[in-house]
């Protein structure tokens, strides 16, 4: 134990012999620890927001459709509340639930018209699941399942050179194939993060699109919001043995592309770490067989003293450690300061449009996870290790006689 | 060669192995750099060539205001002749004209609000890849007839087989209602989910009837495989129309979604890059400044002997260009030879083909092979490390020569 603390402090002390050597190389250590950790920050948080912003667009964490639907979303795809759906959706691991009926039309004002998909919601539930009540910035969201009136996009609002409590004509095909069309007064404008959102959705309580399509009490859709989103892929499955004659998906299934995304960038992090740690693990190695060069004669000397080689081993290889643990330590400090100085995250909205092409919103914040964090800091520690393995090697191979006659 | 610059050539070979290690950071900062800024760019091409050629052209010209808010009235009057004039004053790839209108579709079983876009069928083969991706049926023939193609997507949604009748119902320029019924004579498939899903062309002449449009369009798409010279064609162009309100836009500027994400990449790699750079010239500078500080007693030597601080500083750069230049050129030659292999082979990665559909983009990559490709990282390392060699070689400066001669 004393030996393990003798060969601590010694190692600590030879670090500091040259202060502006280890400075410097501390410094590159830093540099690098910081640009790990804020660019899986930066990037944990752009899949983060892309996450919440697509499970509140409607995807919800699970969804419930006619089998047909999905592939072809339309009318004629519908399907009732049966008792086994009731049962399903009693389960305590749901959080939230709403119905909704979702279908093709058409929007038009007396200038223009737009294709668009229609939404029927139940104003409660659907509250709680998505973006759209906080969302409402002009007129207001739906009271009641009695409401009258349509909400739709500002970008919607601007495109058809209409305003709220303007009326304009929707047209859908009913059940029957045939074309039905309705005036609707704007109750509601809502502004959403992405223009597409704005542009391709308006909402209707259920009740007035069941009336306007003649659909009753059947339903286009279900989305469920989970108490533990981690529990998405395990519930559906559970959900569609005992739902034969519906569909059930999970969000990876619904939408695929965040599942790749957040692969992609899972993957990407760590190849940013190895490429980072490759560029300081040079100068790590460079600046370590420095120290133990100019140091030969004091091995040479120890040696003869009869210290054993995987002492010296020991020791410069707890040097290289120290150093990286201290250069670690410094930053994450550094890296959590960063942070908590960006606060909601970075605004890029001087790439706005570009943004909007890859489906996000214009602040990205940063997200630091544990486990991020975690793989970050043991790609470090690990290969560090193994690189201050090197050097230490090379210190206790040096041969007493000749390292002691060396100048 | 004089006796600095070879006594700076045989000082970094005093240390063959501090030198050979502090080379391979900086080849590998190279290499690294070569290869990413290669691919990057070489993604930016592919992207902007994609979607000029696939539908967007090179340039368009439109009404003033058209491209912010795309109204039926917003339009280009006598836009054939328009059209006409351009190709003639100029030897483009392609020139020809679109007019864009918003109608409900209805087939037998389904009715979708669907844009339409009227087309010259002999000139748009020219200007989009649309027409050569007709995978059932023909694509228009005359600018008069009766017929239209739609989207492979659109097409299934909406039951749709060759051969069927569709009923077109729509609002005209003045108001009226635009209505007709077309027959679809070819289904394309671009393998662009937005342009497969949403777009269907009939002849222009008969958009222009069917919307009351007159002799007007809405925009004159250009396309040229001579990307580079955008600049100088849009005011070509602009030079040719006559002077009421149009406007020549390049691609940049019709898709300016496309040039921020270009633009949003660019930055966020030069930041990685960045960080990358400084990393390596840290751990650069550290044997540089060690170099300079166990070489104290021969500094002094040579400051008694005569030497000019000047001269010794001067040498110390010298050392650190021949040092990064070599490390550079191995950097550079081994990240260009992965460069070329990709060249020929495309670099695919797997996962990524639902991400590039999505959003226009290859999912087959290949670098850039390119003077800016190939040197722009490598120059930036350079003048890194100079710089970080400037800082040992002024402390000689500070040198005393009978002090530092007793330096051990």
């Amino acid at each position: 134990m004393s030996n393990a603390m003798l060969l601590f402090s010694l190692a600590w002390r030879n670090l500091w012999r040259n202060r502006r050597r280890t400075l410097l190389i501390l410094f590159a250590i830093v540099l690098g620890g910081w640009a790990m950790i804020v660019m899986a920050a930066f990037m944990r948080g752009m899949v983060m927001q892309v996450f919440d912003d697509t499970i509140e667009n409607l995807t919800g964490h699970i969804q419930i459709h006619h089998p047909g639907y999905l592939d072809d979303p339309v009318i004629d795809y519908n399907f009732s509340i049966g008792p086994d759906l009731e049962k399903v959706l009693s389960d305590s691991a749901i959080a939230h639930w709403a119905s909704r009926i979702r279908i093709p039309a058409v929007v038009a004002s007396e200038r223009e018209s737009v294709g668009v998909m229609l939404l029927g919601i139940d104003p409660d539930r659907e509250a709680k699941l998505s973006f759209l009540e906080e969302s409402v910035v002009e007129g207001k969201y739906f009271s009641s399942d009695e409401e009258k009136g349509i909400i739709i996009g500002k970008k919607l609002a601007d495109r058809l050179e209409t305003q709220l409590g303007r009326r304009v004509v929707l047209m859908s095909q009913d059940r029957t194939n045939q074309l039905r069309d309705g005036g609707f007064r704007i109750v509601g404008i809502f502004d959403a993060p992405l223009e597409m959102t704005e542009l391709s959705w308006v909402f209707l309580t259920r009740k007035q699109a069941a009336e306007f399509v003649a659909l009753g009490d059947q339903l286009s859709e279900i989305s469920i919001r989970l108490k533990e989103p981690e529990n998405s892929e395990a519930l559906s499955i559970k959900m569609s043995d005992s739902l034969k004659n519906l569909d059930v998906k999970s969000w990876h299934k619904v939408d695929p592309f965040l599942k790749v995304m957040v692969e992609v960038y899972d993957s990407s992090a760590i190849i940013w770490h190895l490429i980072v740690f490759l560029a300081m693990a040079f100068g790590i190695v460079n600046t370590m067989l420095m120290a133990v060069f100019e140091r030969t004669r004091e091995f040479g000397l120890f040696i003869a003293l009869g210290l054993k080689p995987r002492f010296i081993l020991g020791q410069v290889w707890l040097e290289g450690i120290l150093l990286i643990l201290v250069g670690l330590a410094v930053a994450n400090l550094v890296s959590w300061l960063t942070v908590l100085a960006t606060g909601d995250g970075i605004d890029v909205s001087a790439f706005a449009r570009g943004m909007e092409m890859i489906q996000m919103s214009n602040i990205i914040p940063f997200v630091i996870t544990q486990k991020d964090l975690v793989i970050a800091n043991v790609t470090v520690i690990v290969l560090g290790v193994l690189t201050g393995l090197y050097p230490a090697w090379k210190a206790s191979r040096l041969v007493p006689a000749d390292a002691l006659t060396r100048v | 060669m004089n006796t600095t610059t070879v006594m700076a050539w045989r000082n970094i070979w005093r240390n063959p192995r501090r030198t050979i290690l502090t080379m391979l950071a900086i080849a590998f900062g190279a290499a690294l750099l070569v290869f990413s800024v290669g691919f990057q760019l070489g993604q930016y091409d592919l992207m902007i060539s994609n979607s000029v050629r696939v539908y967007q052209g090179l340039l368009q010209v439109q009404r003033e205001g058209y491209q912010e808010e795309p109204k039926l009235r917003t339009s280009i009057e006598n836009a054939i002749e328009v059209a006409k004039q351009v190709r003639d004053s100029s030897s483009f790839a392609g020139v020809s004209t679109r007019a864009n209108g918003f109608a409900l579709l209805s087939s037998e079983q389904r009715t979708y609000g669907v844009a339409i876009t009227g087309v010259e069928p002999n000139h748009e083969k020219q200007v989009s890849t649309i027409p050569g991706l007709v995978k059932q049926g023909r694509y228009l023939d005359q600018i008069t007839a009766n017929e239209l193609v739609i989207g492979a997507s659109l097409a299934k949604n909406m039951r749709l087989k060759l051969g069927d009748e569709v009923t077109l119902l729509g609002t005209g320029r003045d108001g009226s209602v635009a209505a007709a019924i077309l027959p679809v004579v070819g289904i394309f498939e671009s393998g662009s989910r937005d342009l497969d899903r949403s777009l269907v062309q009939i002849p222009l002449q008969t958009f222009q009837e069917i919307f009351a449009m007159g002799t007007h369009a809405h925009s004159i798409v250009i396309f040229d495989e001579r990307i580079d010279q955008v600049a100088l064609f849009q005011q070509h162009i602009s030079s040719l129309l006559p002077n009421e309100g149009l406007t020549t836009l390049r691609w940049d500027q019709v898709q300016p979604g496309l040039k921020e994400m270009i633009e949003l990449d660019y930055s966020s790699g030069w930041f990685t890059y960045f960080i990358l750079v400084a990393i390596i010239t840290f751990s650069i500078m550290n044997t540089f400044l060690m170099a300079v500080l166990e070489r104290t007693r021969e500094f002094g030597i040579m400051l008694a002997l005569g030497f000019k601080p000047f001269s010794i500083g001067k040498m110390l750069i010298i050392e650190a260009f021949f040092l990064t230049l070599i490390a550079l050129l191995f950097g550079t030659a081994l990240g260009l030879a992965v460069n070329t292999y990709f060249y020929f082979y495309g670099l695919s990665i797997e996962g990524m083909e639902e991400m590039a559909a999505m959003f226009n983009m290859p999912s087959v990559i290949t670098p850039q092979i390119s003077l800016k490709s190939i040197t722009m990282g490598p120059l930036v390392i350079l003048g890194f490390t100079l710089l970080a060699a400037l800082y040992p070689a002024l402390k000689i400066r500070r040198l005393e020569p009978v002090e530092a001669m007793r330096h051990v």
